[in-house]
């Protein structure tokens, strides 16, 4: 265990979001605000001091329930959001699934967003170009290349979304409740996908409510409550300790 | 020290790793521009040249200035402008209007600011083909100095980098900037002699736009080399450097102490 390579170091990291009701946008406002020292926002800790590692090829759960501070932290894994305090160590390339096709833009076609995407996740139109078939064939959307992206269900922009992510090997992939748009088939085609993945070395950060999914996929898990951690180990202890506390 | 470097030695190589999604985004700009449009590019063309016919009408008829050669001191001082505010007005936005993107995904922020302003300078060299259309009509005479103009537009798109960046990077905490912003825009039009020589300006004024006035030193320069056919002063040189330049800096650096508490308020 030791020898193997740390990927993810979070460091006693503590996360603050903006939790401002109003949002000063009038000079008015802003100087009663600055008067009262009101003026940046009403801070609200959305991770307190939670710090955990993970190794090469692990596969990781964060599981929790809702605004408990999952998303945050992969967020701020991901590079999105600064952590407030504490350290977040990446070691490698990271493929962050944390809305799919949140890189779109609706009125391009999907061609175009394929490019677009891929350069957003730091790829060269190059490399797209390579890889291009291998995405469509994925995302099974060969009939609709050339129709924006605005015309497409929610399910289609999910498998765009997933095969252009997943497409590159990542060193860390990381994964946030997004597949539960997609029907069942391709459900195990992603599973599958991200299995193969996993066997190829690539690190997995996987946040879902579905248990049986996580304990399939993972084999470490994390329990975050309001910000907090909760539990941390081996994934049946963490994930039975937690259905345990949702069933009373 | 060496710390620094290697920071900047960060920026650049992310920078590198990047820059086809610049690309992309400068290209998907100007397609969309155009998008279902009849004419296309080409009103990048006819826009600025009905413009120019337009304030040529009004202002050779309605103020006796007595310009030599007015279609091109106009057009040359009128197709910078326009650059500027087109382009900044949009980079205002480019922050915000990212946001869905931003909050799901890392990518360097400024390349939404960067790829508005380069889009618009793409914008103007399609403009630039209107300008060659004028002074054809006019037969203008035209002197080898007119080559040297890609000098002066690097110029102006480095102020604008700059000035796009403090301005994208103010509109995520204070939404009023855009609209200081078109108000503070339509006197830096008045106040740069775009449809009027600066000689028609009251001394005090006049020494003010000279030195102050970052318009005046790209436009002036652009005009001695396009319309005069001459060599521009070195003082008009060395003012546009220096005005891109600090204008950069200053927008890298309110960009860069800003950048990370966007996620915040977008």
């Amino acid at each position: 265990m030791a020898d193997k390579q740390v990927m993810v170091d979070v460091d006693q990291v503590t996360i603050r979001f903006n939790l401002s009701s109003q949002k000063i946008d009038n000079l008015k406002e802003y100087f009663i605000k600055f008067i009262k020292k009101e003026l940046m926002f009403q801070e609200f800790l959305a991770v307190k001091d939670v710090s955990f590692t993970v190794h090469r090829g692990e596969a990781w759960g964060l599981i929790g329930t809702n605004g408990s501070g999952k998303s945050t932290l992969l967020k701020a894994i991901s590079g999105i959001i600064k952590p407030y305090q504490g350290k977040i160590t990446i070691n490698g390339s990271i493929a962050p699934l944390i809305e799919l096709g949140a890189g779109f833009d609706q009125e391009c076609t999907a061609r175009e967003n394929i490019f677009l995407n891929g350069c957003v996740l730091g790829h060269s139109l190059k490399y797209m170009e390579e890889h291009f078939d291998e995405i469509v064939e994925f995302a099974e959307i060969e009939k609709f290349l050339d129709s924006p992206i605005k015309n497409y269900s929610s399910g289609m922009k999910a498998r765009l979304g997933f095969a252009i992510a997943t497409m590159v090997k990542p060193d860390i992939l990381i994964v946030d409740e997004v597949l539960a748009v997609g029907d069942y088939k391709f459900r195990q085609k992603c599973e599958k996908r991200m299995k193969e993945l996993l066997a190829g070395g690539t690190t997995l950060l996987y946040v879902s409510h579905n248990i049986a999914e996580v304990k399939r996929l993972c084999d470490h898990a994390l329990w975050i409550d309001k910000g907090n951690t909760r539990m941390i180990g081996e994934v049946n202890e963490v994930c039975d300790a937690y259905m345990e506390e949702m069933k009373n | 020290m060496n710390h620094e470097k290697s920071k900047l030695a960060q920026y650049l190589s992310e920078f590198w790793r990047y820059r086809d999604l610049l690309k992309l985004l400068v290209s998907k700009n100007i397609k969309l521009k155009y998008r279902r449009s009849w004419l296309g590019y080409v009103w990048s063309i006819l826009n600025p040249l009905l413009i120019m016919i337009v304030m040529t009408v009004v202002f050779s008829s309605m103020f006796k200035r007595n310009i030599e050669n007015f279609p091109v001191y106009l057009f040359c001082g009128q197709l910078l402008f326009n650059y500027m505010n087109n382009s900044t007005t949009q980079a205002i936005f480019s922050i915000n209007n990212s946001a869905a993107l931003l909050k799901k995904t890392y990518v360097p922020k400024y390349m939404f600011t960067l790829a508005r302003i380069t889009s618009g300078l793409v914008d103007l060299l399609f403009s630039l083909g209107a300008l060659v259309l004028v002074l054809i009509a006019t037969q203008s005479r035209v002197t080898w100095y007119a080559l040297l103009f890609p000098f002066v537009l690097l110029q102006l798109y480095v102020f604008c980098v700059g000035l796009g960046l403090f301005l994208a990077q103010a509109n995520v905490f204070f939404k009023d900037t855009q609209f200081i912003y078109s108000a503070f825009t339509t006197a830096w039009l008045y106040l740069t002699p775009i449809f009027y020589p600066l000689e028609a300006l009251p001394e005090g004024i006049q020494w003010c736009i000279s030195h102050l006035n970052p318009m005046y030193f790209f436009i002036g320069q652009f005009r001695a080399l396009v319309y005069s056919g001459t060599m521009p002063e070195t003082y008009l040189i060395i003012s546009g450097c220096v005005a891109a330049v600090a204008m950069l800096l200053l927008g890298m650096w309110s960009f860069m102490r800003s950048k990370d508490r966007f996620i915040l308020y977008i």
